[in-house]
């Protein structure tokens, strides 16, 4: 039994543990990898926000400061477990590398399980050289591997933009960046630093095939109209030996598929969401939802969000006064309105608003 | 990449008609006083680092943090810490009137290998593009800033406004 199991140990899923274990209750923090914190290990940037969101310092900095957080705490961390199921009573089943299968009631659940990389479907994206932003940044970032000598950058979001600068970094050749849309989909800030140091941004272009047996060996791009129509006769072949898919996250959300959650699509949180409240707690009881699993946003979010709940917890388990609850509370959601605003936050405080309003 | 599928877009791209609208950018009389920040940020992102570690206090976000940076040159001592502390890499600190004929520009630096001293390079402008020759004047790592290196690079006058990287 415990009162608090989390799965996914993420930025959210160990804000959460470190919020909840600090007022006394007791955690297991579950993780298939064998160490927690996520994605941060792979964001070698300088985060934005506030001092509260630790900016100017690197991804991968914060997640070191959040495991010596835990490991001070009462927290128990499985690593190397993967929980393939959730029972309507409250059961988590997990099994850990080199084990058998177990299980452990849980009285209260969060799901931080995070995000999966969108695919983009051309003829030979299954080729070797054809991979998530995602994946040649945990390649080279956390494996120090390079994953390719020139590369092709397809989408440019803010991880389209990160991680083209990343490679270039590494030593690769980044070729360019393209976009299907007529203008690039992330800060202008991380485009300027592309194209300050000779990277070129292609905009309406997208990729048509990716060509060589079986490595990729060169990209056919081509232009695109307004209704992301391809418009022949503007194909181009770029050599290139990896092409890099940065076209959007969306939640990772198998349990609470599983579960049979209460699921609402929302576009501009990257697909199907769990319906939730305010304390993120889902369509079930005592189960909650943070991160990008409850609509993909960043990771200084994802990070208030685990807070949140971790004091959600608290609370319900009488660690914490209603009143001592809400006044902590009120400060996380004062941080988390700061992240949502401006006209690329504004669009997911919209998002999270359609979902809530469902719940109530 | 020279593809046939153009890149007629400004992404990325502060244009020269752009610059005055920009709170963080200096008037021209303020390159006058020294070396002093030049903030190219024109998006509402909910960021303020460059407002904390100014201990002249000459940027101002205030709230929201979604603020544009707004320089105060007054205060501006071109000390160089916003210049590392900004997630987006956009300050650098231009010193237009280093020498009769030369600027010295500050610019972020991530990469490996530093150039050395004295090192002639090619000059890039905003596009990525070799504008003239300069060379590297200063190569300096300043107490807390976290592997992001500042270097000093000489160049012609009239591309202060221009020059914001270099190839070597």
């Amino acid at each position: 039994m415990s009162d608090f199991v989390i799965i996914g140990a993420g930025p959210a899923g160990i804000s959460a543990a470190n919020e909840s274990a600090r007022y006394g209750v007791k955690v297991t923090l579950i993780d298939e990898n064998n160490l927690p914190g996520g994605q941060l290990f792979t964001q070698t940037h300088k985060f934005f926000g506030s001092r509260e969101h630790r900016a100017g310092v690197r991804g991968f900095q914060i997640g070191y400061d959040l495991i010596e957080e835990i490991n001070k705490l009462n927290v128990d961390v499985l690593l190397d477990t993967i929980v393939y199921g959730i029972s309507a009573d409250m059961e988590v089943k997990y099994v850990t590398e080199g084990s058998s299968a177990k299980s452990i009631t849980a009285g209260n659940i969060l799901i931080s399980t995070g995000a999966l990389e969108k695919p983009v479907v051309f003829k030979g994206w299954t080729k070797p050289g054809v991979m998530g932003a995602g994946a040649a940044q945990t390649m080279m970032n956390v494996h120090r591997v390079l994953p390719g000598r020139k590369v092709l950058m397809v989408g440019s979001g803010n991880v389209g933009l990160i991680v083209a600068y990343q490679l270039k970094q590494a030593g690769a050749d980044v070729v360019g960046i393209i976009e299907a849309m007529p203008s690039i989909g992330g800060y202008k800030v991380h485009a300027s630093k592309i194209r300050r140091i000779g990277i070129p941004i292609l905009t309406s272009c997208t990729i048509k095939e990716a060509k060589g047996s079986p490595q990729v060996s060169s990209a056919v791009i081509v232009g695109v109209d307004k209704n992301l129509r391809e418009i022949s006769g503007t194909e181009d072949e770029i050599k290139c030996d990896l092409v890099c898919i940065a076209a959007g996250l969306k939640p990772f959300d198998e349990l609470c598929w599983l579960l049979n959650l209460e699921f609402k699509y929302i576009n501009e949180l990257g697909g199907f969401v769990p319906v939730h409240n305010d304390d993120l707690e889902t369509s079930m009881k005592n189960i909650y939802i943070a991160g990008d699993a409850a609509g993909v946003e960043e990771a200084s979010t994802a990070m208030e969000e685990g807070r949140l709940v971790g004091v959600a917890v608290a609370q319900k388990l009488e660690y914490l006064s209603d009143r001592q609850a809400e006044k902590l509370k009120g400060k996380i959601n004062d941080r988390l309105k700061y992240l949502r605003l401006g006209s690329f936050g504004k669009k997911r405080a919209e998002g999270k608003k359609k979902l809530t309003s469902i719940s109530k | 990449m020279k593809s046939k599928v153009s890149n007629k877009s400004n992404a990325g791209i502060i244009t020269l008609g752009e610059f005055k609208k920009i709170p963080g950018y200096p008037e021209e009389d303020d390159f006058s006083k020294g070396p002093i920040a030049v903030i190219e940020c024109d998006q509402d992102i909910p960021c303020n680092p460059c407002e904390e570690i100014c201990k002249y206090g000459a940027i101002k976000v205030g709230k929201p943090i979604t603020n544009l940076p707004v320089l105060d040159a007054e205060k501006c001592r071109g000390c160089l810490k916003c210049i590392t502390i900004c997630p987006g890499l956009c300050i650098f600190v231009v010193y237009r009137d280093y020498t009769d004929k030369t600027s010295l520009i500050y610019i972020p630096y991530e990469f490996s290998p530093l150039p050395e001293k004295n090192t002639y390079v090619d000059v890039l402008n905003r596009r990525g593009e070799k504008i003239c020759k300069g060379s590297i004047r200063k190569v300096i790592k300043l107490a807390g800033s976290n592997k992001t290196f500042v270097i000093g690079m000489e160049i012609p006058k009239k591309f202060y406004n221009t020059a914001r990287h270099f190839e070597f």
